[in-house]
């Protein structure tokens, strides 16, 4: 299972507590995950990524194992502790603010 | 009658305030959403347990949410605003052009009479159509295909759609609002536009009396009298005695013209309010005193009204979409400001009472009077 960490306004909108576990068919990538995350839970569609062109929106960033993923092409596979549920793959709102 | 439910919008989430007719005592439900913006919140005229909120963030974009119960319960509906075709380009601050993006949605209008039916004005500034409860969004390109839309340029807060307004007498017309293009009317059912603006005037833009280009902040109507339309300009207070046709002065003689809300009586047609703001750079009330204006001749003749508003050390504004007036015997008029206070007044403006006092700053306020 994958683990998947969304912000906390996302949790509120998803109606989750805590981490999301998903079971994902096929390679483990950023575009499979959140595909299957949108699946699981239609409200997060166009909260993430832009509806259509699946572009990641400005202030969302991608991080897993220590390392920003946020500019990485969607299909690279993430990286195995993601795919065998070791780490999690954090979906962050950017800091910002004051 | 027997009661109202204030509606209100503001940074930080939704607040939902219910009193019986007497509008008095409060029930203050809220924050729904909270910590995301809700720039507006409004109900079905025609099934008022039905209200519509859109909720917007910075970080995750627009959702819409839906309430079937009069907003003790919320579902998110449909968010994808997609406009319709390739979009072209309007200026942006430099003057280069820039395409179309959708940002947010400002302003959410309900049928009168479907309550599956709900027109939502948007950033950058469109027009979309939703047939079934806001599950689905279509664009009406008309208004923003317009052969000037190229030429349009957004003011200081966005290009925003921030006004729609529905004829009751003639269903097929209907009014938009556009900061910074002007007023625009439609009598195909939102189809083909064209603006309406002769007669207004302004002095920041390269030719004052302009076909658009105006900074239209604010249009009402009263269902009475479709004809009849007020505007409350960047500056200047505007009537149209004509369906938007042309336009005169009306701001008489109230201390500042500037302003962001307007608002007309339930009962009376000639009674408007307005909130004058010292200045396009000076965004909070003259010598900080928070005045209403009220005309009761459509204009022209303005009377402050003062009794429970702030007369010293207020500097709050208030926003465009943040007053709204009940349709009790006694017309009840709520405005909301950036302080975070809600006023209510039960006896058409001469009294003022705080619903509440330290909501995030207030968006837009709507108010709905329940059988």
């Amino acid at each position: 299972m994958i683990r998947v960490v969304l912000p906390a306004h996302l949790r509120a909108l998803a109606g989750v507590d805590g981490e999301v576990e998903l079971a994902v068919p096929g390679q483990i990538t950023q575009r499979t995950v959140l595909d299957a995350l949108e699946a699981r839970y239609p409200v997060l569609c166009g909260t993430i990524r832009d509806h259509g062109g699946g572009r990641r929106r400005a202030f969302v960033r991608f991080f897993a194992c220590e390392q920003d993923l946020s500019h990485e092409p969607p299909d690279t596979p993430l990286p195995d502790a993601v795919a065998t549920g070791t780490e999690p793959y954090l979906i962050v709102g950017a800091m910002a603010g004051g | 009658m027997t009661g109202v439910r204030v509606l209100v919008g503001t940074r930080k989430g939704a607040f939902v305030l219910s009193s019986d007719g007497k509008r008095e005592q409060w029930e203050v439900s809220g924050p729904h959403f909270a910590g995301w913006e809700i720039y507006h919140v409004k109900g079905s005229p025609a099934d008022p347990s039905r209200l519509f909120a859109s909720q917007t963030s910075g970080w995750f974009g627009q959702v819409i949410q839906r309430s079937d119960d009069g907003g003790q319960t919320w579902q998110a509906v449909g968010n994808e605003f997609g406009y319709d075709g390739v979009p072209g380009t309007h200026q942006w601050y430099d003057g280069t052009p820039h395409p179309w993006e959708f940002a947010r949605v400002w302003h959410l209008e309900p049928s009168l009479d479907d309550p599956d039916t709900v027109w939502a004005g948007v950033e950058d500034a469109g027009l979309f159509r939703s047939a079934d409860g806001g599950q689905t969004w279509q664009e009406l390109p008309g208004l923003r295909c317009h052969a000037s839309a190229p030429s349009w340029q957004p003011g200081a807060g966005g290009m925003c759609l921030h006004t729609i307004i529905l004829d009751p007498d003639t269903p097929s017309r209907m009014f938009a609002a556009i900061s910074a293009a002007g007023a625009f009317r439609s009598d195909d059912a939102g189809q083909t536009w064209r603006p309406v603006n002769r007669g207004l005037r302004s002095d920041g833009i390269p030719d004052p009396d302009a076909e658009v280009g105006h900074c239209v902040h604010r249009l009402a109507m009263h269902p009475d009298r479709p004809g009849v339309l007020y505007m409350q300009k960047h500056w200047d207070v505007m009537r149209s005695d004509d369906g938007g046709e042309s336009w005169h002065e009306v701001s008489g003689n109230l201390p500042t013209d500037f302003g962001f809300p307007i608002d007309v009586h339930a009962h009376e047609p000639d009674t408007v309010y307005v909130v004058p703001i010292t200045s396009d750079s000076h965004h909070f009330p003259p010598e900080g005193k928070l005045r209403v204006y009220r005309s009761k001749t459509g204009g022209d003749e303005w009377e402050p009204l003062t009794s429970g508003l702030p007369q010293e050390h207020c500097y709050v504004n208030v926003l465009r979409d943040a007053m709204a007036v009940d349709r009790l015997d006694s017309c009840g008029v709520y405005f909301g400001t950036t302080g975070g206070q809600v006023y209510a007044s039960a006896d058409a403006g001469d009294n003022w009472a705080p619903i509440v006092r330290d909501l995030p700053a207030v968006l837009s306020v709507e108010v709905q009077t329940l059988p």
